[in-house]
């Protein structure tokens, strides 16, 4: 019997491999255009992509189905300002720090929402943001319902602040994706897919469902809880009704569900459409809204996969080989 | 007598969000399909009242004639075209399709009323109210609120629990595929239970719409109270969830009386503390949350 | 005059085919038996002739009309119903209950809830209870009884004695005496033989899900059935 060989790398994750060389070189090129327009966007994109990563890692891969990932945002938008304005912490290591802050929130708040299985999980988790949010609104320390605003960046140089949040914000993007690729790629990502095919076979080879979850569930709320602190680094200005927003994880689950679902490129498609959607739209207001929920619910009807999904099955691309695959030599 | 006064407003506020989870745990019961848009309907059912009485100027109560069968309809649809399709493949693309159509409703009245807030006016009900002596007294509407919200329940409580349908409905719950060895249509089933749970909370968006004022985005609130009732109540007990609602209701109206902010709060920390005591609700019939 | 007319059925689980182009004909008033060994396709021939599967090719016709694109619900409508395999008792209806499921389409004919009852007098004694609460035995009565309550022309009676006592099986065997005596149709799938052929008019063997014999049970010697039964 000949010898079979096992492989991840693709001809189109060495093609992948070579754009995104391409476009880590026009990253470092933005900076030095001056343009703070672009810079600003590019932090936006980055943040919801991160966002996008982190719900696809709990919805996609664990089948944890949260509706309330709008608490990490939350949380760690006003850690940030707590952590730099009342702390004296500087404000970009603080951006990492409320990850941390997120994350520890997220344990008490797992074994709560973890009683909950299936369709009533993804109601839960919204109750929950909900009290995170009320609590906040009704906290005199951080502004009650008007919110507050992040002073400690004041002193500093408006080049200097929005190149280091540009800097933090491609540096937490590309993290993120390598992060997400090597814990898919590792043994805790295995049992994790496993999980998600069969929960009762995973178990009987020893994977620990109850941990995997959970571990998932504390990253992604890491992940969540640092763009939180990135986007309100970038926008200074936080109010519990915004930051606890229902619509940080209607945007995500869009843009993952039009993108594709349990793969780590639909994320990536699905934030540069909704950046497109958003542009050519903008004049639209809340049709914008009504389109996007259309195509997620046609999605889920005609193509579960999303958009990525259909490009894979067509041409039988993967950028990041998650997967192995059993090869005969020859 | 004024914390009393505010226990027996909690009382009366819970049967109406009684009203909104029994349609929420109605489908849940019958196809396991969690309707993350269930608020955002009864808030839609709201604005058509509100197109009707401002068509033929008429009282919003007589309105739900025509607004309760359109919302049945569309709840037969919506299931018939979109969510049956979605059953059987897990929760996660229902979910996911019901929260699609709670953020198109939601924009979608945006941009049709406008993000200014409404209010049906029945024509002095809302305001009347019976003394009961020693200065207490009820709201008459928060008491047909209340009596209409038992008197529904009762009624499904009766189809549920004696007739062809009813029983068809827990058959299809159990077990689907036996059930259509038993010449039940589960997909017409399903539709029925939608239009079912749709027809409810129309009249629980038109009641709500009475007593408080509401704007597009007031629905995600509703879809969690009633959530809220029907995990306090336990699932699958149609009077659990009469007293989830109502635990809700008191929790909300004495957090507020104690301080403005935390009527809302009050009422969310009160559902942890029972998920956290009592998992499976205070009224379960022997089955889990998860089940 | 032929109620069930099937023509090179077959039929799949996903990528699994388990019937390869099987075709029999039953009479109305007949009994008809469906052997095989585990695995041989007859569970699979009564749910795809049920509509609980669909069959990938072939022709199905009863009472003269063709079975295709109606689905399990409308078949029971037509008269064609199907005691499934492992009973299926809906746990959370009552004895009586589960009775009335079977005649939610409400066909006309000679099966009421009081000649069910009749014929399984335990269903009337142990009405209240929940139906799972019935012995093994009890509860392949109560699926038989909430199968007649649809009054059907054809019932298809899938492993009627799996996991039985003999005493048990005996009895239930004396109720299909009856079933018949009331001129329904069956077609009864069975992996022990002895008690259904005593019964049945005629018998199909299935192998490996082929039909690998037919005939008249009196008339079919005992190395013939174990050849067509075990393939040797």
């Amino acid at each position: 019997m000949s010898a079979l060989t096992v492989e991840r790398a693709t001809w189109a994750s060495r093609i992948g491999f070579a754009c995104a060389l391409a476009a880590m070189a026009a990253l470092v090129a933005v900076p030095f255009t001056g343009n703070a327009g672009l810079m600003r966007m590019i932090v936006e994109l980055t943040a919801l992509l991160v966002l996008a990563q982190m719900w696809n890692l709990l919805a996609g891969y664990a089948g944890l189905v949260s509706i309330g990932q709008q608490a990490y945002v939350g949380v760690g938008g006003y850690a940030l300002i707590v952590l730099a304005d009342d702390l004296g912490v500087n404000p970009f290591l603080a951006v990492p720090l409320a990850g941390l802050v997120a994350a520890t929130l997220a344990l008490p708040t797992a074994l709560v929402v973890f009683r909950f299985r299936g369709g009533y999980f993804a109601v839960g988790t919204w109750a929950v943001a909900e009290v995170y949010r009320l609590l906040v609104a009704n906290t005199d320390a951080l502004g009650r319902g008007t919110g507050r605003t992040l002073k400690a960046v004041f002193p500093l140089a408006r080049e200097t602040r929005e190149l280091g949040t540009y800097a933090l914000a491609v540096a937490i993007g590309l993290a993120a994706i390598g992060a997400v690729y090597f814990y898919l790629r590792s043994r805790q990502g295995l049992g994790l897919m496993a999980i998600r095919d069969s929960e009762p076979a995973s178990e009987s080879l020893g994977v620990d469902v109850f941990r995997t979850k959970l571990a998932v569930y504390l990253i992604a709320a890491f992940g969540t809880g640092l763009t939180g602190a990135l986007i309100y680094l970038n926008l200074l200005r936080i109010s519990p009704d915004a930051a606890f927003s229902i619509n940080w994880t209607a945007y995500t689950l869009f843009i993952v569900v039009i993108g594709g679902l349990g793969t780590l490129e639909g994320p990536l498609l699905g934030t540069l459409l909704f950046f497109a959607f958003r542009e050519v739209l903008a004049d639209y207001g809340a049709w914008y809204m009504i389109l996007l929920g259309l195509l997620a619910v046609i999605a889920m009807l005609r193509f579960p996969q999303g958009l990525w999904g259909l490009v894979a099955a067509r041409w039988g691309i993967h950028v990041f080989p998650v997967r192995r695959r059993v090869r005969r030599p020859g | 007598m004024a914390w009393l006064d505010t226990v027996l407003q909690g009382v009366l506020l819970g049967g109406l969000y009684a009203l909104f989870a029994t349609g929420l745990s109605l489908i849940f019961g019958v196809m396991r399909l969690v309707n993350l848009a269930h608020g955002d309907f009864s808030i839609l059912a709201a604005f058509l009242a509100v197109v009707a009485v401002g068509t033929w100027s008429i009282n919003p109560l007589l309105a739900l004639v025509v607004v309760a069968p359109l919302m049945a309809a569309l709840g037969y649809a919506l299931q018939w075209l979109v969510l049956d399709r979605l059953l059987g493949r897990g929760m996660l693309p229902a979910v996911l399709v019901t929260f699609g159509f709670s953020v198109i409703i939601q924009n979608g009245l945006l941009e049709l009323f406008s993000a200014d807030s409404r209010r049906l006016n029945p024509g002095g009900i809302e305001t009347a109210s019976l003394a009961l002596g020693g200065g207490l007294a009820v709201g008459w509407f928060s008491l047909l609120t209340f009596a209409v919200a038992v008197l529904l329940l009762a009624a499904l409580h009766l189809l549920i629990g004696r007739s062809a349908i009813g029983r068809a409905f827990r058959a299809t719950s159990d077990d689907d595929a036996t059930a259509a060895l038993m010449g039940i249509d589960t997909r017409r089933l399903h539709g029925l239970a939608m239009a079912l749970s749709l027809a409810i909370v129309a009249v629980a968006g038109v009641f709500l719409g009475i007593r408080t004022t509401f704007t597009f985005s007031s629905g995600p609130d509703r879809l969690l109270f009633a959530f809220e009732a029907v995990i306090i109540g336990g699932l699958g007990s149609l009077w659990g969830t009469l007293v989830g609602g109502v635990i809700l209701g008191v929790a909300q109206t004495v957090g507020a009386k104690l301080s403005p902010g935390w009527g809302v709060l009050t009422g969310h920390l009160v559902f942890l503390a029972v998920l956290l005591l009592r998992p499976s609700g205070l009224f379960a019939p022997s089955r889990r949350v998860d089940s | 005059m032929t109620l069930l007319a099937v023509r090179e059925l077959s039929a799949s689980y996903g990528d699994f085919q388990a019937l390869f182009g099987v075709s029999l004909e039953v009479a109305e008033g007949e009994l008809v038996a469906v052997i095989g060994a585990n695995g041989a396709g007859k569970s699979t021939l009564l749910r795809a002739l049920a509509g609980a599967l669909p069959a990938a090719r072939g022709r199905v016709e009863f009472a003269g009309r063709s079975l295709e694109g109606r689905a399990a619900a409308g078949r029971v409508a037509l008269g064609l119903v199907l005691v499934p395999e492992g009973r299926r008792i809906f746990p959370s209806l009552s004895v009586e209950e589960n009775l009335r499921v079977g005649a939610y389409r409400g066909r006309p004919g000679p099966w009421t809830l009081a000649r069910v009852q009749a014929l399984f007098p335990i269903l009337r004694e142990r009405a209240r209870e929940p139906g799972t609460n019935l012995s093994g035995g009890e509860q392949q009565m109560l699926a038989i009884g909430r199968g007649l309550m649809a009054n059907p022309r054809l019932l298809l009676v899938d492993e009627i004695s799996l996991g039985l006592a003999p005493l048990v099986v005996k009895h239930l065997y004396e109720a299909l005496a009856t079933i018949r005596a009331e001129s329904t149709t069956l077609i009864v799938v069975e992996q022990d033989v002895s008690q259904v052929l005593a019964l049945a008019q005629r018998v199909y063997c299935l192998r490996k899900g082929a039909v690998s014999l037919e005939g008249v049970p009196a008339r079919l010697g005992r190395a013939q059935l174990a050849a067509a039964y075990f393939g040797t």
